[in-house]
């Protein structure tokens, strides 16, 4: 697709930098992903629990440490820890991955970060629960670097919007003070870039070319490796994405 | 080239191959190996250390759970081998991974005959695997120190 040419062609040029928050209570998986995220060129921080990932985001005990208001738009309030992903295991002894992605997901300051489920067990309804809920993504372990690859647009999407909200909050060339006047010059920049301001149109173009990977990869795989629950990725996911950008000014 | 190095990366590349067509290996400590790179040599060692010292953790647990004297904690026993055969599986331990499928049947079933032969088989066959990747570090070294490089080995 067009965004994903624009995107790779801004990979090239600026090598950004994914920060990657993975969570696992097992060592050795954690050293696994961990060597995983490096080779996929992301700067990696492991902690083994949810109640350490909270803390690393700046959630603490429910409480957002950094979070002004309730209508804040920016998803990057706490600025030293810019986290492009988060990606968890499922079966985890006291916050469970699941859990972890509810706190996240109701968090005003971080829920547009994505966060992907790992698991070692193929379980449909565990693996639905965990996409209604607002999951990216839900692979199976052992999760392999061609997976890791896939989550790059994703995460790109993320930096660039963060980029884009910065810009618009900042006081630009507007006549009136309304919300959508503000918008209004910038849109037609995301526009060329192939964002669009409508978050359900967006999210599906990237699950459905996914689909079509996973697809192919299994024919090549002996084994069933992915999703089993690709009828799983509904279209009617409402995952409030720019919603802020209507309210805020 | 070195005659002598150019015999050890053939016995090199024999032996890996023989794991995989023995059914020790699969394509899983491909991708491992695939992880590994001049920044990180000693990556896939590091890993396997961690998944044999798993192996006696585990083990151990599941020999103590199945020694009771009174009734056995079949749900404990599984959870052990669930943790074992994510393990074997993240790893390309086949073989492993393969004894513990039919380990979880068995203690769902709550086969205690079953599950104390079936984790003896467990011990056995990844101290074989450990035996055997230690014969490849081995010839790896034996390689490097005679001069050559270690052969990326294609398998298929």
């Amino acid at each position: 697709s067009r965004l994903d040419l624009k995107i790779s062609a801004m990979v090239m040029a600026a090598e950004p930098q994914f920060h990657v928050l993975a969570v696992d209570d097992s060592l050795f998986d954690r050293k696994l992903i961990e060597r995983l995220l490096q080779k996929a060129s992301c700067q990696v921080t492991t902690v083994d629990s949810g109640y350490k990932a909270l803390e690393f985001l700046g959630l603490r005990e429910g409480v957002e440490i950094n979070d002004p208001d309730a209508v804040s738009t920016s998803p990057v309030i706490h600025q030293e820890v810019e986290v492009n992903l988060i990606i968890t295991d499922y079966c985890m002894p006291g916050m469970t991955g699941y859990d972890l992605l509810k706190k996240v997901k109701e968090s005003s300051a971080f829920k547009n970060i994505p966060v992907v489920i790992m698991s070692s067990e193929n379980v449909p309804a565990r693996i639905s629960r965990c996409l209604e809920e607002g999951a990216e993504e839900f692979f199976l372990k052992p999760v392999r670097l061609a997976d890791l690859n896939r989550l790059k647009p994703h995460m790109m999407k993320t930096k660039l919007k963060n980029q884009m909200l910065e810009e618009i909050e900042k006081p630009s060339k507007v006549e009136s003070g309304t919300a959508a006047a503000v918008v209004e010059p910038e849109v037609k920049d995301l526009t060329e870039i192939g964002i669009k301001i409508v978050p359900l149109q967006s999210e599906v173009e990237p699950k459905q070319v996914h689909l079509q990977v996973v697809q192919q990869e299994d024919q090549t795989m002996s084994n069933n490796k992915r999703k089993s629950v690709e009828e799983g990725l509904s279209t009617d996911r409402s995952r409030p994405r720019f919603e802020g950008i209507t309210t805020a000014v | 080239m070195d005659a002598h190095v150019a015999q050890l990366q053939m016995q090199y590349r024999n032996y890996i191959l023989s794991l995989y067509q023995q059914g020790f290996l699969d394509d899983q400590f491909t991708e491992l190996k695939s992880l590994q790179d001049d920044g990180t040599p000693d990556f896939v060692a590091e890993v396997l250390s961690l998944f044999f010292d798993d192996c006696v953790k585990l083990v151990g647990n599941m020999a103590r759970a199945l020694d009771q004297t009174g009734t056995v904690d079949f749900s404990q026993v599984g959870a052990n081998v669930h943790q074992l055969k994510g393990s074997s599986s993240s790893v390309g331990a086949k073989r492993v991974k393969g004894l513990c499928i039919n380990f979880k049947e068995l203690c769902e079933a709550k086969n205690y005959e079953g599950c104390v032969r079936c984790l003896q088989q467990v011990d056995i066959e990844y101290k074989t695997l450990k035996a055997k990747l230690q014969d490849m570090f081995n010839l790896e070294k034996q390689i490097v120190q005679a001069g050559g490089i270690v052969p990326q080995v294609d398998i298929n």
